[in-house]
């Protein structure tokens, strides 16, 4: 099954030191079953891409481990649960995992001991609609699990054809230091092919492409064994050359089936969807055993004595989990994700979260701050990795220039982040900053320009209207004088009728005037375009 | 919490030192090559230039309230020297290759705004101010087979006063070709003049085709090192080949052919270490073709028609300024635009 399925080739990419053994020594842990749980559960209510699911509790109200205390908002949005059973402390402001340190909505629960679950009830999926199911994986809360946290029920599509080619179910994991999909295709592999499964009835799908990179041998053969075992039709293990970032949903694509979807296009129109192993999974556990979102694997690496893998659940603060591992006293940061695209954390208390695939502890020893950054020199080594085939010196040329135009010419927004490009630039510039910033300031600009837009057309319809108003204004005094003018006359000279009916005759255009007045202009005059989605590296 | 710098966390070893010193190692085999045959002369002048260049960098970089050690020892300035030197003649006087160092350096590079700003490469820009203002010390070249004579050589670059140009200088193989192409009266062919003068080898400059072979094993050696991409040197050797070829198929007494232009005077240099400057020349692998095709090719018509013995640095600096444009007109298709998607 694994052998001669012809594969493809993306361009660039770079072979950076992997580091993923030590934290594959041991096996996944409950994270609960070592450590006591927290003293408080602070869960973000936004974690997916798109609208803020609305709270569902308030404080002091009781609530189950698994009941729902988020509600979708919107079409993009996904739903939040209670991570255990206890009481509401707050539902307020708090730190987010992110590098803004910015703050949001979360609900603190305080854990009551008894861990109690809600009752869970297999999803019927085989029975059920297509738009039933959906709705059942959005309030499951099921998002993608490779970091980009996208609502998978949106991604559950067959597309327009009515079916898909392919469905790519990405193990590739190829961002240095994670290993929680490695662990969990090596003791979960039965799950993640039961889920793939099911995502391929969803979607209809006319193969299964499971792809992992080939520095995983015992996940392959884990997975392999699963397909085997399961007897799952038309799912198959392809291993996939290790190269950084094969784990890309797009290169993914690309490797596999060769079909380079687009930015900004929907890869179902080109007959293929891409999910991660860990989605798939929770996609299994949210149907088949009705239980929603509320942990993960999480690979806790970097500057600690044990990394290890654990299944965490959301709303656990990170220190916690980092205290189980060791971590060395020279440590000075976290970094959520894998050092090529992860993000500092702003303390280390925030919480774990849908998106925390891995806690990476850093060092000054373990990531040096680079020497000083030096002049471009146009090498071109960076557009030599860049997996989009971009030209990564001309976007920091422009970016660094402020021309977000020409930025825009040479693809700025085709960039996936993936840090190619600052990974081998000799003058060690960190390109992949003046691309964020660069980006950033065109969505700025863009909701300027809109909410300007905005400004723009209520002036205009209030100077037509005004202009209109005066027209009308004029039309009734026209008339006023037409009929006045008509009475003087007719007591004037009454027996001039050929007169009369004249007058009678411009009466009536007055009051036709000012009866039908100009047409107004539509009131919902066109809605100024909505802001730019954030963009997200999948 | 430390929060200096973003992803990625860790980056290759790379650093544009690591660089310029590989440029300045491939440059090795030539100029033992050049040694051997020519003396240590060009030793000399690759030491004033490369003083020259850093002290001149070291007061810039002052001047303009930069960070001078960070840019001094980041070694461009070096391999710029030596450039400078290798396409000057060993045995012109010190100060030369001094003045057009600094030219280099000072105006060339860090008026543009320094490091990765020029838009000319500074090497070619020197020399073509220094042909143009010193026509006949920069035409005096040492003669093959007297490498011994270092003592002489020595005089002709310290002496000062009158020179005394007696044996151990000559015209190169490029300029005596010409100029009895050119001046007798139509007479002259290509086989005669090689065959008369003690200045030709056995396909070009009598040892400079070993010289140039010296730049040919060590620009090799930078596209296995993946300093350079083998577009520019293969297009510009090409380009050459065929231009030079071709018309000395047409007439083989009036024009030299391929093997005589790609390893006399510039062409392996050109090809190697000053096309391939990545500042000044195009960037995509496209437009890498054209423009060292352009530069092999004006460069020819620079020898075969104009005034000057070699034509490489004028070439170089034409298709300088041709660059942006190429580079504009020549960006390949990006991730899901080729083929409209589709394998």
């Amino acid at each position: 099954m694994t052998a001669l399925r012809q594969l493809f080739r993306f361009h660039g990419g770079v072979k950076p030191a992997y580091n993923k053994e030590p934290s594959t020594t041991q096996p996944i842990a409950d994270f609960y079953a070592l450590a006591p749980l927290p003293a408080e559960f602070v869960i973000p209510l936004h974690q997916s891409i798109g609208g803020v699911p609305h709270p569902l509790v308030a404080a002091g109200e009781q609530v189950k481990k698994g009941q729902l205390i988020g509600a979708p908002d919107g079409y993009v949005s996904s739903a939040v649960h209670a991570a255990t059973s206890g009481t509401v402390k707050a539902v307020e402001m708090r730190l987010m995992p992110h590098t803004s340190g910015l703050s949001a909505l979360c609900v603190v629960i305080a854990p009551d001991g008894k861990d109690e679950w809600i009752e869970r009830q297999p999803v019927p999926w085989r029975a059920m609609a297509p738009d039933e199911v959906r709705d059942a994986l959005r309030d499951a809360g099921v998002v993608g699990l490779g970091g980009a946290v996208f609502p998978t029920y949106l991604k559950v599509n067959p597309g327009k054809k009515g079916k898909l080619d392919t469905l790519v179910i990405n193990g590739a994991e190829c961002e240095p230091f994670i290993t929680c999909d490695d662990m969990q295709m090596r003791e979960q592999a039965e799950k993640v092919v039961r889920g793939a499964a099911i995502l391929r009835d969803l979607t209809q799908a006319g193969q299964v492409l499971i792809g992992i990179e080939d520095n995983k041998p015992e996940a392959i053969a884990a997975m392999q064994a699963a397909v085997t075992q399961t007897g799952e039709a038309k799912i198959e293990i392809v291993p996939v050359p290790t190269r950084y970032p094969a784990g890309g949903a797009k290169q993914l694509i690309r490797v596999l089936t060769g079909i380079e979807v687009p930015h900004g296009k929907r890869s179902t129109d080109y007959g293929v969807q891409c999910f991660n192993t860990g989605t798939a999974c929770a996609t299994y556990e949210a149907l088949e055993l009705g239980q929603p979102l509320i942990s993960r694997v999480v690979t806790v690496a970097g500057n600690v004595l044990r990394p290890r893998n654990f299944v965490v659940r959301f709303g656990t603060p990170m220190k916690d989990v980092v205290a189980l591992c060791g971590p060395k006293p020279d440590s000075d940061r976290l970094i959520m994700g894998g050092p090529m695209m992860g993000f500092a954390m702003p303390a280390d208390t925030v919480p774990v979260v849908k998106a925390t695939n891995c806690i990476l502890v850093g060092s000054k020893a373990l990531f040096p701050p680079p020497p000083p950054e030096m002049p471009c020199i146009r090498c071109g080594e960076c557009a030599k990795v860049c997996p989009s085939d971009l030209a990564p010196f001309e976007m920091y040329w422009f970016s660094r220039a402020k021309l977000f135009g020409k930025a825009q010419e040479y693809h700025l927004f085709d960039c996936i982040e993936c840090g190619c490009c600052a990974y081998v630039c000799p003058s060690r510039i960190p390109l992949v900053d003046y691309y964020r910033f660069a980006k950033s300031e065109i969505w700025a600009r863009e909701q300027e320009k809109s909410a300007a837009d905005e400004a723009r057309e209520r002036y205009e319809f209030r100077m037509l209207r005004e202009e209109r108003e005066k027209q009308e204004k004029a039309a009734k005094l026209a008339a006023k004088a037409a009929e006045t003018k008509a009475k003087l006359a007719a007591a004037a000279t009454p027996e001039d009728a050929a007169k009369k009916a004249l007058i009678a005759a411009a009466m009536e255009r007055a009051q036709q005037a000012t009866q039908n007045p100009p047409a107004p202009p539509a009131d919902n005059a066109e809605a100024p375009p909505a802001p730019p989605a954030q963009q997200t590296p999948s | 919490m430390s929060n200096a710098f973003n992803s990625p966390y860790f980056r290759q070893p790379a650093s544009v030192r690591s660089v310029m010193l590989r440029v300045l190692v491939a440059l090795l085999p030539g100029l033992a090559a050049y040694v051997w045959f020519f003396g240590a002369a060009i030793l000399v002048q690759i030491a004033l230039a490369s003083l020259a260049a850093l002290a001149g960098e070291a007061a810039i970089l002052a001047l303009r309230d930069k960070p001078v050690w960070l840019f001094v020892s980041d070694g461009s300035a070096l391999v710029t020297a030596w450039l400078v030197a290798l396409s000057f003649p060993s045995i012109a006087p010190w100060w030369m290759v001094v003045v057009a160092t600094l030219i280099a350096i000072v105006v060339v590079k860090h008026l543009y705004g320094g490091l990765g700003q020029n838009p000319f490469n500074p090497a070619m820009a020197a020399f073509c101010i220094m042909i143009v203002a010193y026509p006949q010390l920069m035409s005096q070249w040492p003669a093959a087979g007297h490498q011994a004579d270092f003592a002489a050589q020595w005089q002709l670059i310290f002496g000062g006063g009158p020179r005394v140009l007696d044996a151990v200088t000559m015209a190169t193989a490029l300029d005596t070709m010409r100029t009895a192409l050119h001046t007798a009266g139509g007479t002259a062919t290509v086989g005669a003049v090689f065959g008369s003068q003690p200045t030709f080898g056995a396909f070009g400059g009598k040892g400079w085709e070993w010289v140039a072979l010296g730049y040919l094993l060590g620009g090799a050696w930078l596209i296995q090192q993946r300093i350079i991409t083998w577009h520019i040197p293969v297009a510009f050797i090409a380009a050459l080949g065929v231009t030079a070829g071709l018309f000395h198929f047409i007439s083989p007494d009036r024009y030299a052919g391929a093997l005589f232009h790609i390893l006399s005077g510039g062409a392996m240099l050109g090809a190697f270490f000053i096309a391939t400057d990545p500042v000044s020349g195009a960037t995509t692998p496209k437009g890498k073709l054209i423009y060292a095709a352009g530069i092999a090719i004006l460069a020819w018509i620079i020898r075969t028609f104009g005034a000057y013995p070699d034509g490489i640095a004028f070439a170089t600096l034409l298709m300088n300024i041709c660059a942006p444009l190429i580079d504009l007109h020549t960006q390949p298709p990006v991730f899901g635009h080729k083929n409209g998607g589709q394998p």
